[in-house]
């Protein structure tokens, strides 16, 4: 612990970037998934189609294999990037996926019948995605989109090992520097990281319980 | 919500738009992936010398290659999935336990479990513990997944009628016992699709030993596109497309598998033959009648005063 309080500075950069790299990309990533829930459900059979494969596709790829792209393939091809903005891309192609099926999952859950009931009062798709089913979605959307940034979190530092200077290479340069420390630094960090995940995922519990009642 | 609601069912107008609409948005998407693909084979992604490291067998089963490297993630993954498995009945036990002091501290260390990034874990087992780099891996997975495969087993367990818990305990059984034989396998039955999709995640994460450094399938390919770039052109690109088919196919195949598992899992149980093939009779109610179901040629010790046909003695 000690080590971390001599290195404050040190362990407000990692902090920083961690949080920072969340706020960007959940402030990219999220539009793109409300973008792909809604090419989901949407008429268009290529918008549906084009939807589901980046789905798939992203979900089912590892996260660092993304990375590996950004960082390691792209610089070969002469498509030099910057760590950080490659972190933020990989990221937020990753993230993305996520979000679309935490929304998605949200308006599934809006019942049956108020889309029916919007139908037969004559709106059309749109409106009755706008006006009726959003709205009513939202309420079941957010918890799981939190889950989704408490991931986000944890995936940040992933960016460790592609050159990014996130929290976990606090603790690992740390306990480098000081190697009769170790355990405590490593408790340290993931405290940090706690301080972060704990609060949203009592958000979401908070959330969960108030807006249940309700429904 | 299936999509058919949000609109109607198009008339022929509206098949023309939304055909017109479909065939603009696929000629879109295709002149994006021609300029993408132009750009990349002005790069030389498509040039023959991009793919011809592919067929070399030294690739796939040198000792270094990638399939030991798939070997290698395969075996992380089986392993850790077994431990994680076994870990979270532990922990959703303790989760459970009517003593706080078991009961609180396993709730904040599974706090704490979840809470963090699994590399922090990996980093701090392997430099800590210093087991090496793959059995960093393996344990870090075993820990966090444990952690969350435990917690959705008590949510499990906690969607379970009262009932069951209750006559569990009246019948005789401790507690325990209780969890062990009537709980447990009901909530691992309802979870199982949350818990199959856990093992994808935790597969998935496998890949993080990339960065520990233990030697899974993309530190492989990495090494090898260091190793075969000295001998021309840059193979970092088709390396990467080989890896992520491999992914999706093992990835998809078993999302696959755990939703054809969750639809069968919706679908209500039938009565019908017992699981060795045998008709459903008539629960027996003493002990021996079970006795003698199991062994019909015994010789029933029967209780002095109850009577044996024919006024024994």
């Amino acid at each position: 612990m000690q080590a971390i309080l001599e290195n404050w500075p040190l362990w407000l950069q990692g902090m920083g970037a961690t949080l920072l790299l969340t706020a960007v990309v959940t402030l990219i990533g999220l539009p793109i998934g409300i973008l792909l829930a809604g090419m989901r459900v949407s008429p268009v059979a290529a918008l549906r189609v084009v939807a589901a494969v980046w789905t798939e596709v992203a979900r089912n790829t590892p996260l660092t294999l993304v990375f590996f792209f950004t960082a390691f393939v792209l610089p070969k091809l002469g498509i030099v990037l910057d760590f950080t903005l490659g972190a933020v891309i990989a990221l937020t192609y990753y993230t993305s996926a996520f979000f679309g099926e935490a929304v998605r999952s949200g308006i599934n859950s809006v019942p049956m019948g108020q889309a029916e009931a919007s139908r037969s009062i004559g709106l059309g798709f749109g409106q009755t995605m706008s006006l009726v089913v959003l709205p009513q979605a939202f309420r079941s959307v957010l918890p799981p989109v939190i889950n989704v940034v408490i991931a986000l979190v944890k995936n940040t530092s992933v960016a460790m090992g592609f050159f990014v200077f996130v929290l976990v290479s606090v603790a690992q340069r740390l306990s480098n520097q000081y190697g009769d420390q170790s355990l405590q630094i490593f408790v340290g960090i993931a405290l940090s990281y706690l301080i972060i995940t704990v609060p949203l995922g009592q958000l979401v519990d908070a959330l969960e319980r108030k807006w249940s009642v309700q429904r | 919500m299936s999509g058919s609601v949000l609109f109607d069912a198009p008339g022929p107008s509206a098949i023309r738009r939304s055909r017109i609409l479909s065939v603009v948005f696929a000629v879109v998407a295709v002149v994006a992936l021609a300029l993408a693909a132009y750009q990349l084979w002005l790069g030389g992604a498509f040039y023959q010398d991009r793919w011809d490291i592919f067929q070399d067998p030294q690739l796939w089963f040198g000792a270094r290659g990638l399939m030991v490297g798939l070997g290698t993630t395969l075996s992380i993954a089986g392993i850790a999935a077994v431990g994680a498995i076994i870990l979270g009945v532990v922990f959703s036990i303790m989760r459970n336990a009517t003593k706080a002091w078991v009961r609180v501290p396993t709730t904040i260390v599974l706090e704490f479990f979840r809470g963090m990034p699994v590399l922090l874990m990996m980093l701090f087992i392997l430099i800590v513990f210093s087991t090496g780099a793959y059995w960093a891996v393996v344990w870090a997975l075993v820990v966090y997944n444990g952690a969350i495969i435990g917690e959705a087993l008590r949510a499990g367990m906690k969607s379970l009628p009262k009932g069951q818990r209750e006559s569990g305990l009246a019948i005789g059984l401790t507690p325990l016992r209780t969890t062990l034989e009537i709980e447990l396998p009901q909530a691992f039955r309802i979870m199982l699709p949350i818990i199959l999709a856990q093992l994808i995640v935790l597969l998935k994460d496998t890949s993080l030993g990339y960065i520990v450094g233990s030697p899974e399938i993309i530190r492989i390919g990495r090494q090898l596109v260091d190793f075969y770039d000295r001998q021309g052109g840059p193979y970092a690109l088709s390396m990467f497309f080989v890896m992520l088919a491999i992914f999706l196919a093992i990835n998809l195949s078993l999302s696959a598998l755990v939703r054809l598992l969750a639809r069968r899992m919706q679908r209500p149980r039938r009565g019908g033959p017992n699981l060795d093939g045998t008709k459903t009779e008539a629960i027996p109610v003493s002990t021996q009648m079970l006795r003698e179901i199991k062994d019909p040629q015994a010789e029933v010790t029967r209780l002095p005063g109850a009577g044996m046909p024919g006024g024994g003695g």
